[in-house]
């Protein structure tokens, strides 16, 4: 092997230690998918050998030298029928089989742990609900399904992890979701995917599946002190929120107890479910989603909240149950207003309000 | 193999070429800039795109080279950026978009129909002035520093995220754009309009039928993407809002408006080159295409159904979940006529006489990768099966099945097939068989192993990458090398038969076509008479009947 040159050799010894063929099945839906891989590989073979079959044989049978005479046919209703609905209907299973693993992958089971994606130029940062974060890596416990929300703070980015065989964009302005079930505990890579500017090949990232218990511990390990949910009541109350949806009975904005998942009258007529997405149209561009009954005085809070912020709001109105806390923290930002200065600010309402409170 | 021919040239020692023909009608570099004749522009086209596909091909020698190693060791991220951007931008617009239809299409559809010239010869000439500047934008963006888009120039990151020449090469494509609307206008009126005594539909050769229906998608298409990109400008420029989000606009608008061209576009660039095969098939094996109308109306068909499947490039991004069941299945639908033809080709073959010159090399090449091609299209089409493949090297590998595999195989074969007629000398025969077979070897080599690399994962558009992709790319990287022997050598070849082949005569290949019937090269009216056709299209028995009326009123 002298004759061989070093280099050539670590490459080779490299290649056939590390030479990966096929990505590891690390989800619930991967083995699904590699079936109809394998199908549609195979159909694709089969066809490719029939094409090289045909001309193959048609060539050594009908060369010039052993059919000097072409014998002209106009064409074959029979075949072309053949060849028409053959492969439309190997087409046509293709189309069912793919849709019902499209439809399964894209709606995410009621029970599943949200987990949001914010992708920007150039890394992903995970916020799980009890407020851990993650730059670049994703803690998942296996046998449990995990639902992503994702979304972009400014290009189009794509959060793909190749063992779970699923990819979702992350699209600014918009969440979309994914989800899936891991089943074997591992390190898997996490790509982005769709081309997102300078450093595109960077925005990598694993993807770390745990046992339930290593997960619980993880989640212990890496947790900031506040869950997601109580940053975003943090930034409600920072952000002002909390003066307008107080739940008073002449409070400027609606309640948002219990809003989240329900059913909405908007001042246009229109019915709408608040779901994550129009939580976060009604921060961010709050004059397009006006509650009936109310004016349209909100401001847009666009530029003013980050991404991760809007997340943090979103989680914590989705876990918002009763007025009570709300009514806590106004009690608290009425307890500022004793000093001279806040009383001038809101004169006589907020006492007031203070006795309706707790009765 | 060597007596199983059907080339027959004139007698070497007395063949003259004609005195008087396109070539040598005008003296001058003046005759040629303002020519009108469609064998002059479609001569103008070929240099042209030939150089372009060249500049091309460069960069995408330069990112076979980056790939080799999976850090960035040859060239900074950035850059690596520009270059495949760079590379898809000139491949697509300035190769592939007017390879087999401005150049072969426009040198032989007015012959095929019977026609002098194109019905719009100073809009021909029009068309390759503005190809020409769009070519020189492009070069300009290069020269003052490159653009890294990607060829699809993703709003907002386009729009809001990058401060490359991201204006001037949308206004290049811009301008290549209406070059090449203005080429399938001229085919739409010449196919109507100006077709021979005799010459109906059904008597067209079916490369006519093909380039009509990428005619029909350019003028309906290309308009769409001119619009797309004028709103990327504007919305650089003075920021009106209609794709970013923070202005009230909707980036996936952007993907629905540049797929809506951008997919067609491959049936545009595709469609021609299907019509060079069903030419190339017929001639060598000495047949009526099988089915003729199946095939013809296959071309139509693809053109009407693939303005309907262009959201597929958008199952991932958060399309609603019914849109993409209904993309999917138009789709599958696309996908049928496709194969019908590739089984009528197969079936031209049966019972016919065939001989295997180098455009039938390449003509078999072009049915073995496109099928590939077209099979690896359905996992991409099918909604399940895209979420794992697509952004990967799975739809690169696909794609360059389709468009190199396919496409420029096909062009490759159109080239050889006409060039005695365009030059009246015949290529070197052997070389050329030689390098259309390195050619399907360094193709295979260069593009299988991605489809590897692609269900493991990896992304397209990474400059670095993790290394268990390496040893694949290195496959990939070493048939790159031998594809572009493969390249090299026709234009070599080539260059040398202008002054060393053999005289053609006036049909070498016993083809049928109207445009075999006069001289090579052609005069610059094409025919001395204004054909009349009498016959079928592939129409061999009516060849030979000819040959021996010839034969009987010479002797």
């Amino acid at each position: 092997m002298d004759h061989i040159s070093p280099v050539l050799w670590q490459f080779l010894q490299k290649w056939l230690t590390h030479f990966a063929l096929f990505p590891p099945e690390a989800s619930k839906i991967a083995p699904e998918m590699d079936a109809l891989y394998f199908f549609m590989a195979l159909v694709s073979l089969v066809g490719l050998v029939i094409v090289v079959l045909l001309i193959v044989s048609f060539s050594i049978l009908y060369s010039k030298k052993r059919h000097p005479k072409a014998v002209q046919i106009e064409g074959s209703t029979i075949l072309e029928a053949t060849w028409t609905i053959i492969p439309l209907g190997l087409f046509l299973i293709m189309f069912v089989w793919g849709a019902l693993l499209y439809f399964r992958i894209y709606t995410p089971p009621a029970n599943a742990m949200n987990i949001y994606v914010v992708g920007k130029q150039w890394m992903w940062k995970a916020e799980h609900p009890g407020g851990q974060h993650e730059i670049n890596a994703l803690h998942v416990p296996v046998g449990r399904p995990i639902q992503l929300t994702l979304i972009s703070q400014d290009v189009f980015h794509s959060f793909s992890i190749p063992a779970f065989r699923v990819k979702r964009e992350a699209i600014p302005g918009r969440y979309t979701t994914v989800w899936f079930e891991a089943t074997t505990p591992g390190t898997y890579h996490l790509f982005c995917t769709q081309y997102c500017g300078t450093n595109h090949s960077q925005m990598i990232g694993d993807v770390v599946v745990m046992t339930p218990d290593d997960f619980k511990k993880w989640l212990e390990g890496s947790t900031s002190g506040n869950s997601l949910a109580q940053d975003g009541e943090r930034l409600f109350t920072s952000l002002s929120c909390s003066s307008c949806h107080n739940t008073r009975p002449d409070a400027r904005g609606p309640s948002l107890a219990n809003v989240y998942d329900s059913r909405l009258t908007l001042s246009t007529g229109e019915t709408i479910t608040a779901d994550d997405a129009y939580l976060r149209q009604a921060i961010l561009n709050p004059s397009q989603h006006i509650t009936q009954g109310y004016a349209p005085i909100m401001p847009t809070y666009q530029g003013q909240v980050s991404e991760e912020g809007v997340i943090a709001l979103v989680e914590y109105i989705k876990n918002l149950d009763s007025d009570y806390r709300v009514q806590q923290t106004l009690n608290t930002t009425d307890l500022v207003p004793e000093s001279p200065a806040g009383k001038a600010a809101t004169p006589g309402k907020a006492p007031a309000a203070q006795k309706e409170v707790k009765p | 193999m060597s007596a199983a021919t059907i080339v027959s040239l004139p007698d070497q020692s007395t063949a003259r070429i004609p005195k008087m023909n396109f070539l040598t009608k005008e003296n001058g570099l003046l005759s040629w800039l303002l020519t009108g004749d469609h064998k002059r522009i479609a001569t103008l086209y070929l240099i042209s795109i030939t150089f372009f596909f060249f500049i091309g091909g460069s960069l995408a020698g330069l990112i076979r080279l980056e790939l080799l190693t999976p850090q960035t060791s040859l060239m900074a991220a950035d850059t690596y950026n520009k270059v495949f951007t760079m590379h898809g931008v000139i491949m697509v617009f300035l190769f592939l978009v007017p390879s087999v239809p401005a150049t072969i299409g426009n040198f032989v559809i007015p012959m095929m129909v019977g026609a002098k010239d194109l019905a719009l010869p100073k809009v021909n000439l029009l068309s390759w002035y503005l190809y020409i500047i769009a070519g020189f934008m492009v070069i300009y963006t290069m020269a003052a520093g490159g653009v890294d888009t990607g060829w699809t120039f993703t709003s907002p990151l386009s729009t809001h995220y990058l401060n490359t020449h991201v204006i001037s090469t949308g206004l290049a494509i811009f301008v290549a754009g209406f070059s090449s609307i203005f080429t399938g206008l001229n085919f739409i009126v010449t196919i109507h309009k100006m077709r021979c005594p005799g010459m109906t539909w059904f008597r067209l050769p079916l490369f006519v039928w093909a380039n009509y229906a990428a005619s029909i998608l350019m003028v309906l298409g290309t308009p769409v993407l001119a619009i797309t990109l004028v709103l990327v400008v504007l919305e650089r420029t003075v920021h009106i809002g209609v794709f970013d989000p923070a202005y009230g606009g909707d980036p996936i608008l952007f993907q629905h408006l540049f797929w809506f061209y951008s997919h067609p576009a491959v049936y545009i660039m595709i469609l021609p080159g299907m019509g060079v095969i069903s030419e190339v098939i017929s001639t060598f094996s000495r047949k009526r295409v099988f089915g003729y109308t199946a095939v013809a109306f296959s071309s139509v068909a693809i053109a009407v159904f693939g303005f309907f499947v262009w959201a597929h490039h958008m199952f991932i991004m958060g399309i609603s979940n019914y849109a993409a069941l209904v993309f999917s299945l138009l789709t599958m639908l696309v996908a049928v006529p496709s194969a019908i033809k590739i089984f009528n080709w197969a079936f031209t073959l049966y019972k016919g006489s065939i001989t295997f010159e180098t455009p039938m090399l390449y003509a078999f090449g072009f049915m073995g990768l496109f099928t590939i091609g077209g099979m690896t299209g359905v996992f991409l089409g099918s909604t399940g099966t895209d979420i794992h493949l697509t952004e990967t090297y799975f739809i690169v590998a696909h794609f360059h099945f389709v468009m190199v595999g396919g496409m420029l195989m096909a062009f490759l074969s159109g080239i050889h097939f006409w060039w005695p007629k365009w030059t009246g000398r015949m290529y070197p025969e052997k070389i050329s068989q030689f390098a259309a077979v390195v050619t399907f070897i360094g193709f295979n080599f260069t593009f299988f192993p991605q489809f590897i690399l692609g269900t493991l994962g990896m992304p397209r558009r990474y400059a670095a990458y993790p290394p268990e992709f390496q040893a694949l790319n290195v496959f990939s990287t070493a048939g790159a090398t031998i594809l572009g022997v493969g390249y090299l050598l026709p234009v070599l070849y080539l260059t040398w038969s202008l002054k060393y082949g053999a005289i053609a005569g006036n049909n070498p290949w016993q083809a049928t076509g109207l445009e075999w019937q006069t001289q090579s090269p052609p005069l610059t009216e094409n025919f001395l008479e204004t054909p009349i056709m009498d016959h079928e299209a592939y129409d061999y028995e009516w060849l030979e009947q000819q040959q021996q009326k010839e034969v009987a009123s010479v002797g």
